[in-house]
């Protein structure tokens, strides 16, 4: 079967998208390569055109390029961002990210909105970042988002799918590509989310601060695979309990 | 917000805690305000590996890799306050000199060139020499060159940082020195910057003026360091509460010598330096913490990545001096002279990433 992801009419065969922000450029190619991902993030704000260490130099050609909108903290701002990644070469897709939060870098819904609706209009493939709220993925479904990017956790925190009912909530009303973005800390957690019917999964703290940074984007590109040949595959029935009960509540039917 | 600070600052009583009290606080993985006052305590410099140990650990979470890199540039070293650590001060007989616009954009050129794209510019406080207007010009003529502007110059009314983020600059650098008030007038003899209050509520004016962030430090030495820093980590983190986008960061020099220093200094250790970032570090993780040229080359080296993620190189605290002769005399001896590329050499081979570009001005 050809089971491709589909985002804004573009297909692609790797349901795993890697951030670019943590970790050390020269590291990206062979990240990149290990991750077997076709599309990476970049901050904007570290794109730095004709200067030193600049991240849109290690990223191999052939990979699509996501810029994110990072410090913007409102909708008006975000779209600048998005432009002038337009204007530097960085392509139609676009990470929106809104953020007015320092401490908890969590996404600001409302604005998050409004950018999405600005981008769409123009021409942009949006795929905002925001906080698992339904009512909010439904209003992007409707500004013109090409997929939802719930967050798992803060960002950076590692710390797993804390918002996994919030998500499964999404997977189950929302008819485009939901993208877990942050807070992925482990393979096993991308697994699971993965198994939940999520269309992708986004990391990029877990693999900078991995020890082998080549050997944990490969564990993660088996994790990705995994888990969505399991949803393909469809769980099988998981008991509760040990075992059924021994004396039914319902035995009295048969006497 | 100030009374609310140095109330606090002056209960705060670091010999009160216990090496239990440090032992429970580092079993958590988020650290109140109380949490910070143990572990800026006597108590604590016993732990300094455990607290190193999860200081690197949040770094590497909140940063990753990266390291900013940016350099000083002094524009002029006139001055009117008479600050007694300062090799500036009004008093201090040195070579005074103020870069005209064209020097300016020289020593711009020299220091872009290196690949510099976040720069700090500095003055005296003296407004007959240094104007707002003319900080404003080399401000205008420093978006030519550099993404992130930021100024460590005096304390300015709101609408003059909203004028001045207009031109360009997006950070703002004022250290209360001290916040004991006593001292603190002990220390500042006179000139503008003698009003204690009006230097508090800097940061809050910057930000009202539309800055991105701000900085904030004490000059440890000057007055009782645990008291200066837990006052410094208190104003951030009720800054920060009251302007939750305001990007935070934290700078904590050492008084160090300066040309015709008479003794002015209480003794500060590698160790206490260590144990105060690190205590910053835990308290607001998500704030940056700048490394002083001001420390030796061993010290930054290792401090870097571990709990600082700015970094200053190619540093000179005269006036000038990255493109033409220095034209007037340092504010203090730097210790760690190394070039950009050395610094970035440094970076690389501790498996760190060095900044140049992290920044747009919107």
């Amino acid at each position: 079967m050809d089971d491709k992801l589909v985002i804004g009419g573009h297909a692609f065969t790797s349901r795993f998208i890697l951030g670019s922000g943590k970790f050390s450029l020269d590291k990206t190619p062979v990240v990149i390569k290990e991750a077997g991902v076709e599309m990476a993030t970049l901050a904007l704000r570290r794109a730095n055109v004709g200067g030193e260490e600049n991240i849109l130099d290690y990223i191999p050609k052939g990979v699509t390029l996501l810029p994110n909108t990072s410090g913007a903290r409102t909708a008006d701002e975000a779209v600048r961002i998005a432009k002038l990644a337009r204007e530097i070469g960085c392509g139609d897709f676009v990470k929106v990210e809104v953020i007015r939060d320092t401490k908890y870098l969590l996404p600001d819904n409302m604005e998050t909105i409004k950018a999405t609706q600005q981008l769409a209009n123009e021409g942009f493939v949006v795929m905002p970042y925001m906080y698992p709220d339904l009512n909010v993925a439904r209003d992007l479904v409707n500004a013109g988002a090409a997929a939802i990017m719930p967050l798992g956790a803060p960002i950076g925190s590692n710390k797993g799918l804390r918002t996994r009912d919030f998500i499964q909530i999404l997977v189950d009303e929302i008819d485009l590509p939901i993208i877990v973005d942050a807070g992925i800390g482990r393979p096993s957690q991308a697994l699971e989310a993965m198994e939940m019917g999520v269309a992708a999964i986004m990391a990029n703290t877990a693999i900078a601060t991995a020890n082998d940074v080549a050997k944990m984007a490969r564990a993660f590109k088996l994790a990705v695979e995994a888990g969505r040949l399991a949803y393909l595959a469809g769980l099988g029935r998981v008991l509760d309990f040990e075992a059924e009960a021994s004396s039914p509540l319902t035995g009295f039917l048969d006497n | 917000m100030e009374d609310l600070v140095l109330q606090k600052t002056d209960l705060y009583d670091y010999n009160k805690y216990t090496q239990a009290d440090v032992r429970r606080v580092l079993s958590k993985t988020q650290f109140n305000e109380d949490d910070f006052a143990i572990l800026l305590s006597p108590a604590a410099q016993d732990f300094l590996e455990p607290l190193a140990q999860i200081g690197q650990r949040l770094t590497r979470q909140y940063f990753g890799n990266n390291i900013t890199l940016f350099t000083p540039l002094y524009l002029a070293n006139f001055c009117e306050n008479h600050c007694t650590y300062c090799g500036f001060n009004c008093y201090n007989k040195i070579k005074r000199a103020k870069l005209n616009i064209q020097e300016i954009e020289h020593e711009y050129k020299a220091i872009a060139k290196e690949g510099l794209k976040d720069i700090l510019l500095l003055t005296g406080e003296a407004r007959g020499q240094s104007d707002l207007e003319y900080i404003a010009s080399a401000v205008r003529v420093a978006t030519k060159y550099f993404n992130t502007i930021g100024i460590e110059i005096y304390s300015l009314d709101e609408h003059e940082y909203k004028y001045l983020h207009e031109c360009g600059v997006d950070f703002v650098s004022i250290y209360q020195e001290t916040y004991n008030k006593e001292r603190y007038l002990q220390v500042h003899k006179s000139g503008p910057k003698r009003d204690f209050s009006y230097r508090f509520n800097s940061q809050e004016r910057a930000l009202k003026g539309g800055m991105r962030g701000v900085a904030f430090g004490s000059l440890l030495g000057l007055s009782d360091f645990r008291k200066d820093i837990y006052a410094t980590g208190l104003h951030a983190f009720y800054i920060q509460k009251i302007y939750p986008w305001a990007e935070i960061s934290f700078s904590v020099p050492r008084i160090r010598p300066f040309i015709n220093e008479v003794n002015v200094k209480t003794d500060v250790y590698e160790k206490q330096l260590l144990q105060v970032m690190l205590a910053l570090k835990l308290f607001l993780p998500f704030a940056s913490i700048t490394i002083s040229t001001r420390e030796t080359q061993k010290f930054r080296d290792n401090v870097v990545g571990l709990v600082a993620t700015r970094m200053s190189a190619g540093v000179s605290v005269g006036v000038g001096g990255h493109d033409d002769e220095q034209k007037g005399d340092e504010q203090f001896e730097i210790s760690d002279k190394r070039s950009i590329d050395e610094i970035h050499q440094l970076l690389y081979k501790k498996g760190l990433q060095p900044v140049y570009k992290d920044n747009i001005f919107l």
